[in-house]
């Protein structure tokens, strides 16, 4: 700790903070706009200006205190007459060339430059000349500029080039005369492009879907859980009425820092497009509305005509830990055993320190080395990839990558697609052996491409053995790793919401489809699954949107999107975490364990499920580790265990259009013009 | 007035060729593995005790700069960067040096590197001198061929190399962590300090920047021993230097002279006198545009050296005299200055990127009177908000001008805000 | 002054000559290994002489694959540095030196003479001429000067300055340096000390 004395105060901070951290940290406020927790010290707006005093004396000018670190005993003034002037010179600079339109900007009321105004600012400005104007620049479908408001704090270009590892924003010319711009005007590439908007402390570059559609002051914030990927990001709703009206990013060091991809923050338009309100009844091929009442007694009759074996349920990748459950307890209760969560077809199975994130995402700050096998991070978890792209800045750092050749923001040794060769790297005999031998703490991340089919499990038991042959797994270093893609996946694997002994996998179940084995299946917002020729079989769909599930049912339940609902998820690194209902269920829609317990209801099953606590506690009783709210679920050392030989097994692309992976972002408008910018998910524009 | 005998730059003007052979008459290259082979605590020794301030504007102790370097070898690389950007406004010395006396540099740059442990050297040329860069290229070609630069240079066992590298147009460019941009490829932009260069500089190793002529003094001081570079100027403000001498004089030139040479001297014997005569001067900026202007009075007596300048709220800067005399619009003069600065402002910082422009916009109005008179205070206040508050020096330089003209001439502002007025309102 | 941008018309291609090619790997050289960006600012250099004085942007794109580095750095610093234009200019590239000790000795008078016999500041005429105003030249004791592509002409008035175009569009040999006939920054009047 070191003792430092602010504004004649006497405090003790960590060691190494910088002035402007230990300030806050003693609750001190300086005022900044360059200045960002995250991003590399630029120091360049100056509006941080401090007076510190050391043995040598009164520092002989104003110092910045976002670029110098606190030393013992320390001085340090915010508050004296020449910080004063300070602040105010830096202000009246800022505002002299800032067209200062309040009122029809964006930014309005989360300004940081309006804010610091009314503390700093004078009233009157000195400047008689003609204020600076900069022509717009046109950085794609979410980001819409404003460029005379720019301050050059030159945060853009360093998230730019620092957190997203794409260098496509900079500062070209120079004075006065510097302007913020992508290279030729030309739209940013970035799967986190938008959280530049948040970073900008002006209204220079703002929200384009959002763009005057509400004032800050008018929404409702609800702190929540993100579901576009199994990161599990923490995000804050922003509803104005019962509509979402935009999607930020909260803090949350161990999960998503302070950055959520463009696919969360975007994709609330899909939340009221394509929505399903009513129970619908294929009929003559045509789907009719009908009631809840007739809803379920059709399908009553459904389930109490097909044998135990005959039905089949497959859960979807958004579905909370309540709703898979409520189903499983349906399932159960009718006798049937083919339940099944890996919509992808993946083969994960067991314990579950064989398909979490073992090391956390945290573990990948700690590591000092990575391999990627069948998975491309940027696209299946974008978050997790600025995590490694931080890492591999590093000197010393190598990534190899087995698998699918992929585009990633950083450089990495390609160790070929042929799932084979993690034999030559088992038996130490690949050119890649040496480096991950000189590897401490090295991290292995499994993507769900390199799991899917027959020999999915063999080859995950041929991952377990390979880390066990490097420092991946040792008695205090996890570094094991499955990554997941599906927010619902991990909580649905830890209910156990899987084919039981003598139950079909997705493969049969689809299978049993169009053969007729299987005469009922029950999807709950399942998405993925393509039943090309169902042939007889009854397909329940319930779910939110009129997707490729609904369109292949019979019958159409519709209930709440996630934010209608409450629900936990775990994340893919075993993280539960709760997400909060923000508006409300639309139309005649209800939630999924309602619809659940009405089926059981109508069917005089032998349960029950009186309300959503009493559910949650049984699933707390049930499985008592899920209690652990916001902490991460412990998995321990994967043991080896023997595989099979690998025979005609591939790697595949386990998301193949970053921009529509569920049934929320297809719908959503906005990412889909994104989609059309690119193609086929390839981030080029 | 400097004897000949005690010049340093003896072939200043390129009366004589530059090249290696004509340098060897001259002395350059006669004992430099002696002079390497007193260690580096013998050449800075020798350096400290020189009284060699730093030639490039700020006037730090060269010796002490240079033992600032790490004392053990830190498995980096540790270098020396000639800062050769020369464009303060009026300086034009490093140039001669450049193209008359490249040996001079170059041996100075081994001597530099060899005291410091440095084993690369990079020179860097402002992007205009394309001629100067081309000589020093092939004087640096000849002292490679000899073995004076490179493996075991002047067998002294050290292997130190040199490369020239060139900036495109930046004044920026010359301060010395912008200079390290530039030099890593990137915008010219100043860093945060600390760390300092020393620490952590070119490509985050180890290093040094000195200005051109400070380093091609090194090889004559340590021959001709510190005693006799001491014994020239004045206390702390030692030895010879190189003045250019602009603006309103008979004969504009370069000429080295003592240290602490009376201005007016200077002027009257090397440039001719002030066109006119000295009761026709007005003002002189003493030290490259970036320092305030001093009137006539102040002129009158002072010497040029950092302590005598700096007493009368002035600086030595790069030594470089612009003198202005009666006809010279003084403002104008100011404001073009000020337009200089606003051009070459990097932009990264709020005050000077900001601040730079609007303080030439006030000063053209003045120029051109249409400022009213409690303006004058504005722009003081203004340059107050610059000052002290940038990333750079280059905010300071940008507001001492101005500071200057106001401090001497507020009454001739006054004037001419007020005569302009009249003939508003006569006009109407 | 504005932000410099982009001529609107390009030409379509771009290519270095073969001794561009090995003067921008032997500059590569004198930096060390993995620090080529280094040589962004020579080789942008290499690259407006090849293009004729003017940066176009295949120019620009050659230089970031060259030297591995993104575009928009490239772009950067191609905006910056005062010497890169990124618009054609003449054939014989004027710069006159505005700043204070040449405008103290006449400056506008240079400018003038370029005005009246060259065209507008920034314009190309037809004998493909062209003059901007720039900052310190850094030859302030011979002043004014100016800088006709790579060398400096100095000690200049209304009327060496005229004739100096006038010898430039005839195509005519022209002396470097000092016009009034000085060898360099040596006072007209030499004054020794030979005690
Ligand atoms: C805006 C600015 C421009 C500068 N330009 C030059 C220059 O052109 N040449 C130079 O030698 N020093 C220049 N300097 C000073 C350098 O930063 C540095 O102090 C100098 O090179 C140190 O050399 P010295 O210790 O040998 O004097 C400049 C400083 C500033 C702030
Ligand atoms: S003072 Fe000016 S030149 Fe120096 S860093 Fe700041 S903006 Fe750049
Ligand atoms: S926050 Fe410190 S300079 Fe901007």
């Amino acid at each position: 700790m070191t003792k430092i004395v602010i504004d004649g105060e006497n405090f003790e901070v960590e060691d190494g903070l910088s002035v402007i951290q230990a300030c806050e940290e003693s609750g001190v406020e300086i005022p900044r706009f360059c200045y960002h927790e995250r991003l590399s010290v630029a120091g360049n707006c100056r509006m941080c200006l401090v007076d510190v005093e050391d043995a040598r004396g009164m520092s002989p000018k104003p110092v910045a205190s976002c670029a110098i670190p606190v030393s013992e005993g320390l001085i340090i003034h915010t508050k004296t007459e020449r910080v004063k002037n300070a602040r105010e010179g830096i202000m009246e600079f800022l505002l002299i060339n800032h067209p200062l339109d309040c009122p029809i900007c964006d930014q309005g009321g989360e300004c940081d430059l309006q804010d610091q105004s009314v503390a700093y600012g004078h009233g009157a400005s000195r400047y008689e000349q003609d204020k600076r104007s900069v022509e717009n620049k046109d950085m794609g479908p979410f980001i819409k500029t404003e460029m005379t408001r720019c301050i050059h704090c030159t945060r853009c270009v360093r998230f730019s080039t620092e957190v997203t590892g794409i260098n496509e924003i900079g500062a070209i010319g120079r004075g006065r005369d510097m302007e913020i711009t992508t290279y030729l005007n030309k739209a940013v590439t970035s799967e986190l492009s938008g959280n530049v908007i948040d970073l900008c402390p002006v209204g220079a570059l703002t929200s384009k879907p959002y763009a005057f559609s509400a004032r800050p002051w008018e929404l409702k914030q609800i702190e929540s859980i993100d579901v576009m990927d199994a990161v599990g990001s923490n995000i804050r709703i922003d509803t104005k009425g019962n509509k979402v009206m935009r999607v930020l990013p909260r803090i949350n060091e161990d999960v998503n820092e302070e950055w959520i991809s463009d696919k969360t923050r975007f994709f609330w338009d899909g939340l009221s497009l394509q929505r399903i309100d009513k129970p619908y009844l294929k009929e003559n091929g045509k789907f009719k509305k009908v009631s809840w009442e007739k809803a379920i007694s059709v399908l009553s009759e459904k389930l109490k005509d097909s044998k135990p074996n005959e039905i089949a349920s497959i859960s979807g990748d958004l579905s909370s830990i309540e709703s898979i459950y409520s189903l499983k307890k349906l399932m159960n209760s009718l006798g049937s055993q083919n339940t099944e969560c890996r919509q992808d077809g993946s083969r994960i199975s067991g314990s579950r320190e064989r398909w979490l994130f073992n090391s956390k995402f945290s573990g990948i700050d700690d590591s000092d080395g990575c391999l990627l096998i069948g998975t491309n991070p940027r696209f299946e978890a974008a978050l997790i990839n600025s995590r490694i792209l931080r890492k591999s800045k590093e000197s010393n750092y190598s990534i190899g990558l087995l698998g699918k050749e992929n585009e990633l923001n950083y450089g990495y040794d390609f160790l070929g697609d042929d799932p084979n060769t993690i034999k030559d790297i088992i038996n130490g005999s690949h050119p890649f052996c040496s480096k991950l031998e000189s590897m401490k703490k090295p991290i292995m991340i499994v993507g769900q491409g390199a799991l899917v089919g027959n020999h999915g499990e063999d080859f995950l038991n041929l991952s377990i053995k390979l880390a066990n042959k490097y420092n991946f797994l040792s008695s205090d270093w996890n570094g094991f790793n499955v990554l997941h893609s599906a927010a619902a996946r991990p909580g649905a694997m830890e209910i156990g919401f899987l084919p039981g002994p003598e139950g079909k996998n997705l493969d049969q179940i689809i299978e049993g489809c169009n053969s007729g084995s299987i005469s009922t299946l029950f999807l709950l917002g399942a998405d993925e699954v393509c039943l090309s020729d169902k042939s007889d079989c009854f397909v329940i769909y319930q779910g939110h949107h009129g997707d490729n599930g609904a369109h292949q049912a019979d019958l159409i339940l519709p209930s709440p999107s996630f934010n209608e609902q409450n629900g936990l998820y775990m994340n893919t690194e075993g993280r539960v975490q709760e997400s909060v209902r923000a508006t409300f269920p639309l139309g005649e829609a209800l939630e999924d364990w309602k619809i659940i317990s009405m089926i059981a209801e109508k069917m005089k099953l032998d349960f029950k499920i009186n309300n959503f606590d009493e559910l949650r506690e049984e699933i707390f009783t049930l499985f008592p580790d899920l209690l652990e709210i916001d902490n991460c679920i412990e998995g321990g050392n994967p043991k080896e265990l023997m595989a099979e030989e690998i025979k005609e097994h591939i790697f595949y692309n386990s998301v193949e259009n970053f921009w529509l992976t569920n049934s929320i972002a297809r719908s959503s408008k906005i990412l889909c013009d994104r989609n059309e910018f690119s193609s086929n998910g390839v981030f080029k524009i | 007035m400097l004897k000949e005998k005690d010049k340093i730059f003896t072939n200043l003007y390129g009366f004589e060729s530059f090249t290696l052979a004509s340098a060897k008459k001259r002395g350059d290259w006669s004992t430099t593995k002696e002079i390497i082979d007193k260690g580096r605590d013998g050449i800075i020794g020798e350096l400290t005790k020189s009284g060699l301030r730093g030639r490039g504007g700020a006037g730090f102790p060269t010796a002490t700069k240079w033992s600032f370097m790490p004392k053990e070898p830190t498995g980096k690389t540790h270098y020396l960067v000639v800062n050769a950007d020369e464009s303060e406004p009026g300086t034009c010395k490093d140039r001669d040096i450049i193209r008359h006396e490249p040996h001079k540099l170059l041996e100075g740059c081994i001597i530099a590197c060899a005291a410091m442990g440095a084993q690369v050297c990079y020179i860097y040329v402002r992007g205009e001198f394309y001629n100067e860069r081309i000589i020093l290229q092939s004087a640096l070609e000849e002292a490679y061929e000899e073995g004076l630069v490179g493996k075991n240079a002047c067998g002294s066992g050290l292997d130190i190399e040199i490369f020239i590298h060139h900036g495109a147009g930046a004044y920026i460019c010359g301060e010395e962590t912008a200079l390290l941009e530039s030099l890593e490829g990137k915008k010219g932009m100043p860093r945060l300090k600390p760390p300092f260069p020393a620490t952590s500089g070119l490509y985050g190793c180890p290093t040094t920047v000195n200005n051109v002529e400070s380093i091609a003094v090194v090889p004559t001081i340590l021959r001709r021993g510190p005693d006799w570079f001491s014994s020239l100027g004045r206390e702390r403000n030692a030895g010879t230097k190189i003045f250019c001498i602009s603006g309103h004089v008979n004969n504009p030139c370069n000429v080295e002279e003592e240290m602490g040479i009376p201005l007016k001297d200077l002027i009257e014997k090397h440039a001719g006198g002030v066109i006119g005569g000295w009761d026709n001067l007005l003002a002189v900026i003493p030290g490259g545009s970036s320092v305030p202007m001093i009137p006539k009075e102040i002129c009158d007596d002072v010497l040029m050296d950092f302590d005598s300048l700096q007493a009368v709220n002035s600086g030595l800067g790069t030594a470089a005299v612009i003198v202005m005399d009666k006809s010279t619009d003084l403002i104008k003069a100011i404001s073009r200055i000020s337009y200089f600065y606003k051009h070459e402002s990097c932009g990264q910082c709020t005050p000077c990127r900001e601040g730079t422009s609007w303080l030439w916009e006030m000063m053209e109005k003045m120029a051109n009177g249409e400022a009213r008179v409690d303006e004058i205070d504005t722009l003081l206040g203004l340059t107050k908000r610059i000052e002290g508050h940038c990333i750079c020096a280059l905010g300071d330089a940008a507001a001492w001008p101005v500071q200057g003209l106001i401090r001497h001439f507020r009454g001739y502002m006054e004037d001419r805000l007020n005569e302009t007025k009249k003939n508003i309102v006569a006009g109407r | 002054m504005t932000v410099k941008r982009l001529d609107i018309n390009q030409p379509k291609s771009f290519e270095f000559s073969n001794e561009d090619l090995t003067l921008i790997n032997d500059t590569i050289q004198n930096y060390p290994e993995n620090r080529k960006q280094s040589a962004v600012v020579p080789s942008l250099y290499i690259a407006q002489k090849r293009a004729g004085g003017w940066l176009p942007e295949q120019a620009i794109l050659k230089v970031a694959e060259m030297l591995d580095m993104p575009k928009i750095r490239v772009l950067e610093i191609a905006s910056f540095y005062s010497m890169f234009n990124l618009t054609p200019t003449g054939h014989h590239f004027i710069q006159v030196c505005g700043t204070t000790p040449c405008w103290l000795r006449g400056s506008d008078q240079i400018k003038k003479a370029c005005n009246d016999l060259v065209g507008k500041e920034g314009e190309v005429s037809e004998d493909s001429v062209s003059w901007l105003e720039v900052e310190c030249l850094g030859a302030c004791v011979n002043a004014p000067a100016v800088q006709i592509n790579e060398d400096y002409y100095e000690d200049l008035n209304y009327e060496s300055m005229t004739a100096l175009i006038k010898k430039i569009k005839g195509k005519k040999d022209i002396k470097v340096g000092s016009q009034v006939g000085r060898v360099s920054s040596e006072p007209k009047k030499m004054e020794k000390n030979n005690a």
